[in-house]
């Protein structure tokens, strides 16, 4: 499977990186590179083999479902690039 | 007393009981050969005014008596740790002025048991690389040289390992992904160690790859690991992936005798192109093993070869999720909007100006295979090989293996900017002996066993059964004393 430069052009929107049109050859050839080294795990017989999803057969921990922790609106704030009235501040959006 | 910066955790712990000196005096030393180490670029902020109040309080609690191993021992903290009120950016342009309003779970612990943070080290950016050239604040440099090239200190904890050889901290805290603790640790000839996933709280380290990522210490002597894994280990309510198991007293576990351990020695390792210096430390290293009494048996691990692809697709997909916290809307740096920018712009400039080239290129790849009609055939599949890699260990732990002797890297330190223009493929290589146990999830150590032929140090790997932190180092320690690594890089900084 090989990328290609609309395909390079998506996949940057989808990440949310501005990508100059000047540069998507270039990406696109970056990005085929690394997907042709991933190519070889087609060569492993994977029939009948589960997912891994954790290095341990461990459940996941319960907690009682209670609130242990907050009242700390400032601090959550504190690092925001734009803060207003409580709340995080963003461009407007319109649809 | 001069060149207190140079003791070891253990030296430091005896001398500072005994009252041959105080945290205090040995915090200075730290602080002053920082200040004479620019050059070295590891330090990407220093603390030296919490340094000498943190000495003093400890200072009080030693002249108390009952103060635990790290009491008084000054630390360098990898830039990836969040530290209350002190910067903490994964060396990335989009953290810029970020300053958490809380602390990591293991630098907690590290400052319960009265430890002293020096500063934060720099690191590759967001931990993705193996050369330390991705970091924001410029590429950290290898105290070892051999001519006029400057070399890195491999990466990503790269800053952390440069500090350890050179003497500017006692001891500094690394995390490794594939591979960031131990590799920088065989680059630099200090003690790097990975624990067994879950063994080191996560809570507050910036993520990377979550299923991947674990903290570790990094030290001159195995003694000193197993002291300072000891401090930096806790079951976390916080984290939810942390093992509830008890914390042993890993240094109790330094018994000096590994005689009946059995070493093995994995055929798929060897391989094609690596230098007859490697292999032949290789040799020496488990004669070493067998002189002290341990048994060497060859084994097979068949899955290695494809462990790097797997890994390739596991953590830029885990990246790609983790990363999308950085919008420009809770912290860190918004890019300069223009007019009638809107939101989508916004997230997307942001992210274009403060993530470096690496850090998009691994979140893009993330974003692809993650991407409707490629989920199976990359991420599935990936997960699918990362399982079989787990069973090739499960395997021959359970025919009665102990631990498994390795190279820890390829080669020696290469120098500053000879990967620049090269396929990103090439610097994946570096991982190549230590990604598998990530994917696995086991616990792997890098001890410095010689020196090349150019005088630069080479590191072997042995990777232990899960949750066997204490027996991997007492063997780690076997070999670190057959081995009788005792050079220091000359000072040129």
């Amino acid at each position: 499977m090989a990328i290609t430069e609309d395909e390079a052009r998506k996949v940057a929107h989808l990440a949310r990186i501005a990508v100059k049109d000047a540069d998507l050859p270039a990406l696109a050839q970056e990005l085929n590179g690394i997907l042709h080294f991933m190519e070889q795990l087609n060569e492993v017989d994977v029939d009948g083999v589960e997912p891994m999803t954790g290095v341990e057969p461990m459940r996941l921990k319960r907690r009682q479902d209670v609130v242990t922790d907050g009242e700390m609106q400032d601090l959550i704030l504190k690092n925001a690039p734009d803060a207003r009235e409580g709340f995080f501040a963003v461009p407007k959006v319109v649809e | 007393m001069s060149d207190l910066n140079r003791l070891t955790i253990s030296a430091a712990r005896d001398g500072l009981r005994k009252g041959d000196f105080t945290s205090l005096e040995l915090t200075e030393a730290c602080l002053g050969a920082i200040e004479a180490a620019g050059a070295l670029n590891a330090y990407s902020h220093k603390t030296p005014e919490k340094a000498r109040q943190m000495a003093e309080a400890a200072d009080q609690r030693i002249a108390a008596g009952d103060a635990p191993a790290m009491c008084g021992i000054p630390l360098g903290i990898k830039d990836l740790f969040c530290t209350k009120g002190f910067p903490s950016r994964a060396a990335s342009r989009i953290l810029d002025g970020f300053l958490p309003q809380y602390e990591s779970t293991v630098t907690q612990n590290l400052w319960d048991a009265g430890a002293v943070m020096l500063g934060k080290l720099s690191m590759d950016e967001f931990a993705m690389g193996s050369s330390n050239e991705s970091a924001c604040y410029g590429p950290v440099v290898n105290p070892w040289k051999v001519d006029d090239r400057p070399l890195t200190p491999g990466g990503s904890s790269g800053g952390s390992a440069a500090a350890v050889a050179a003497d500017l901290c006692l001891a500094a805290t690394g995390t490794d992904t594939g591979g960031s603790i131990r590799q920088p640790a065989a680059f630099t000839g200090t003690v790097g160690l990975k624990p067994t996933y879950g063994r080191v709280s996560r809570w507050g380290v910036i993520a990377f790859a979550s299923s991947l990522d674990q903290a570790g210490p990094m030290t001159k002597a195995v003694r000193d690991a197993a002291i300072m894994l000891g401090a930096m280990a806790s079951v976390d309510a916080k984290d939810s992936t942390s093992a509830e198991r008890p914390v042993p007293d890993y240094e109790a576990a330094l018994s000096g005798d590994i005689r009946g351990r059995r070493i093995g020695i994995p055929r798929e390792y060897r391989m094609e192109g690596m230098s007859d210096e490697i292999d032949a430390l290789w040799h020496q290293a488990a004669e070493m093993l067998r002189d002290a009494g341990a048994e060497v048996v060859d084994i097979t691990l068949p899955h290695t070869k494809y462990a790097l692809p797997a890994y390739y697709v596991i953590a830029p997909a885990e990246a790609s999720s983790n990363l999308a916290r950085y919008d420009g809307v809770r912290y860190g740096r918004r890019a300069t909007l223009g007019a009638g920018d809107g939101v989508v712009e916004m997230y997307e400039k942001t992210r274009a100006e403060g993530f470096g080239p690496e850090v998009q290129r691994r979140v893009m790849i993330g974003t692809y295979v993650l991407s409707a009609g490629f989920y199976d055939a990359y991420y599935n599949r990936a997960r699918k090989v990362r399982a079989l890699i787990k069973r090739d260990f499960d395997q021959v732990f359970a025919d009665g293996i102990d631990a498994i002797l390795t190279p820890a890297t390829p080669s020696a330190a290469f120098g500053l900017g000879e990967m620049a223009g090269k396929d990103p493929v090439e610097m994946y290589l570096n991982d190549v002996f230590t990604v598998t146990v990530n994917l696995a999830g086991l616990p792997g150590i890098s001890v410095p066993v010689g020196l090349d032929r150019r005088g630069l140090p080479l590191g072997m790997q042995l990777i232990g059964r899960p949750w066997d932190e204490g027996g991997l180092l007492n063997l780690a320690q076997s070999l670190e004393s057959a081995a009788g690594f005792t050079a220091k890089p000359s000072r040129w900084w």
